[in-house]
């Protein structure tokens, strides 16, 4: 060692513990959830304070998280967000209900087709139309291909932050496939536009069934394939099993939702407990899981993957014909009144409260965002665990922070 | 369920009613902490989809609280919505449903409608350092903190 270095031996203890000021103590927040608490070490003074994102590949997106750490060990977070915030509330609160239409897409942009069927629903249900039949059937085609997309990038990138690599390249492949139907369809990939209130502006193009029906054949052999990648592989069931554990009771208390609720084991998926759309008409399982850690939350992901396959293959073949737009007014001026209405998103629950004051603009728009409700699951998840968990948990909870931050 | 709750707190409930399927209760502020704490534990809505507000600008008390709230068992929603003025309170639910925390906390980063007994009311979205609370109706759509914008981001205005 050279005379200049400082020898950690002479340093006193207490000098290490200078960054110990997290503005809020994570006991008192959530203490009524009885956590584990985690096992004091003899160096449990050597708080540290470490500051993950907003710019971490880690983070999809800009996300920044407080970590409060002794050595490896995850003593508390804080989530630090708004660094995506549009005022998407408060710019609904300036359009006509059809201008807002395609703002919501923009909130979880990877998932931009459902943000849309839940908006067109809810301002449906204020104006009292329904859409026709073959307007609901085209929309649950397009949601489930969404949600299959959905899947695929959260299995990607998730799978990539864990360290397996190979699986993003095949998810994107045939993620490609879903996104060419969109582009067929609407003429956009990602923020698709594709309904309309009161039904769909588009009719479906000449060898849309054809395309989907082929889509249908060509995607199970693929997801057999991630799940060869990882299922049983090795590496995968140590990074994920027992890793981000959430009970059923605290899932509940803390409001989450989607497959990171049903991981913990709680059979509830608004497209068989408040059916919409069309889900009525379709048979289709919910998958569960049984611990609620990562590696639960990824099968059930994967088996919503199969069981939307099953949905679109039944609305396909039973497709009806007919109009595909209800009479809407062209100036909408929906009756003074409130509406909440929420359709089971990828993420979860996506819920719109529309206030109406008659006029032709919404008096205000509150959308309930299920990534942002679930992010704050991640304190109770990651508490105890290691860095390295942070970066699984975080990716498990599949956020989009376009929609946490609205 | 209803009747029960109305004979317990008699004009307490100011209103309830359903619109277009959806049931709503609209009740005095003063007793909406022991309503809600009611619904969880007596009718088993055991989970808080949403907490947020509206603001009405001509009413004396500008702001409706709205808890948004849903049974697992029963399957059921309803709504539970109370008025605040400006500068009142409303009581917290963090205490009785945890996902409440960074609800309440967007709403008063919103509306600035503080919550009586939140662990860590702050704001969530928008910068700690921020003035203003840009769903209220009497701010604009393209006003911003001009002053937080130029001593933060270095440049003269985000428009």
């Amino acid at each position: 060692m050279g005379a200049g270095q400082p020898r950690d031996r002479e340093r006193p203890m207490t000098d290490r513990t200078t960054t110990d000021q997290m503005t809020t103590d994570p006991d008192t927040r959530l203490s009524h959830l009885e956590l584990n608490q985690p096992d004091k070490t003899f160096l449990d003074s050597n708080e540290l304070i470490i500051n993950m994102g907003p710019q971490h590949p880690a983070t999809h997106g800009v996300l920044r998280v407080i970590l409060k750490l002794d050595g490896e060990k995850v003593l508390g977070t804080e989530c630090v967000i708004g660094y995506l915030h549009r005022g998407v509330e408060k710019i609904a609160e300036n359009r006509t209900y059809t201008m807002f239409n395609p703002y919501v897409d923009r909130m979880d942009y990877v998932a931009a087709v459902s943000n849309g069927l839940g908006y067109c629903e809810a301002v449906e249900k204020l104006l009292n139309i329904e859409a026709p039949p073959r307007a609901k059937y085209i929309r649950v085609i397009l949601t489930e291909l969404n949600r299959l997309a959905s899947h695929q990038l959260w299995l990607g990138t998730h799978a990539l932050d864990i360290g397996a690599m190979t699986p993003l390249f095949y998810t994107f492949r045939d993620r490609e496939e879903i996104l060419k139907i969109f582009e067929k369809y609407c003429g956009a990939r990602l923020t698709t536009h594709a309904f309309r209130i009161g039904g769909c502006q588009y009719e479906t193009y000449e060898g849309f069934e054809r395309d989907v029906t082929k889509f249908l054949d060509f995607v199970p052999p693929k997801i057999d394939e991630y799940e060869e990648l990882l299922t049983t592989n090795r590496i995968w069931l140590e990074r994920t099993k027992g890793v981000g554990v959430i009970s059923r009771a605290d899932a509940i208390a803390l409001g989450v939702t989607g497959p990171v609720l049903r991981a913990s084991g709680v059979k509830w998926d608004l497209r068989k407990a408040q059916p919409y759309a069309a889900y009525a008409d379709f048979d289709f399982e919910i998958p569960i899981g049984v611990n609620g850690d990562t590696y639960d939350r990824y099968t059930v992901r994967m088996e919503e993957m199969r069981q939307s396959l099953r949905i679109i293959r039944q609305a396909v073949e039973r497709i009806p014909e007919g109009p595909i737009m209800a009479k809407v007014a062209k100036v909408m001026k929906p009756p003074v009144g409130e509406i909440y209405h929420s359709i089971e998103a990828p993420k979860g629950e996506l819920g719109y409260f529309i206030v109406s004051d008659g006029s032709t603009q919404p008096y205000r728009v509150r959308v309930r965002p299920p990534s942002f409700v679930n992010l704050q699951a991640l304190e109770v998840m990651v508490r105890g665990a290691l860095v390295a968990d942070v970066i699984a948990v975080i990716g498990t909870l599949d956020i989009v922070l376009g929609e946490v931050d609205r | 369920m209803i009747g029960k709750l109305k004979g317990q707190y008699g004009s307490g409930i100011r209103e309830a009613n359903s619109y277009l399927g959806q049931n709503y209760m609209v009740v005095e502020p003063s007793i909406v902490s022991e309503l809600l704490q009611i619904l969880r534990d007596r009718e088993q809505f055991d989970y808080c989809v949403d907490v947020t507000a509206v603001h009405y600008p001509d009413r004396e008390k500008q702001f409706e609280v709205i808890w948004i709230l849903y049974s697992f068992p029963r399957n059921e929603r309803i709504r539970v919505k109370t008025m605040v003025a400006d500068g009142e309170s409303a009581p917290s639910a963090v205490s009785i449903w945890a996902t409440a925390n960074w609800l309440e906390r967007e709403v008063y980063d919103m509306f600035g409608i503080r919550f009586d007994g939140h662990p860590d009311l702050k704001r969530i979205l928008l910068p700690d350092g921020w003035k203003g609370h840009p769903l209220r109706k009497d701010y604009g759509i393209i006003q911003q903190d001009q002053e937080w914008v130029q001593a933060n981001l270095g440049i003269e205005s985000g428009q």
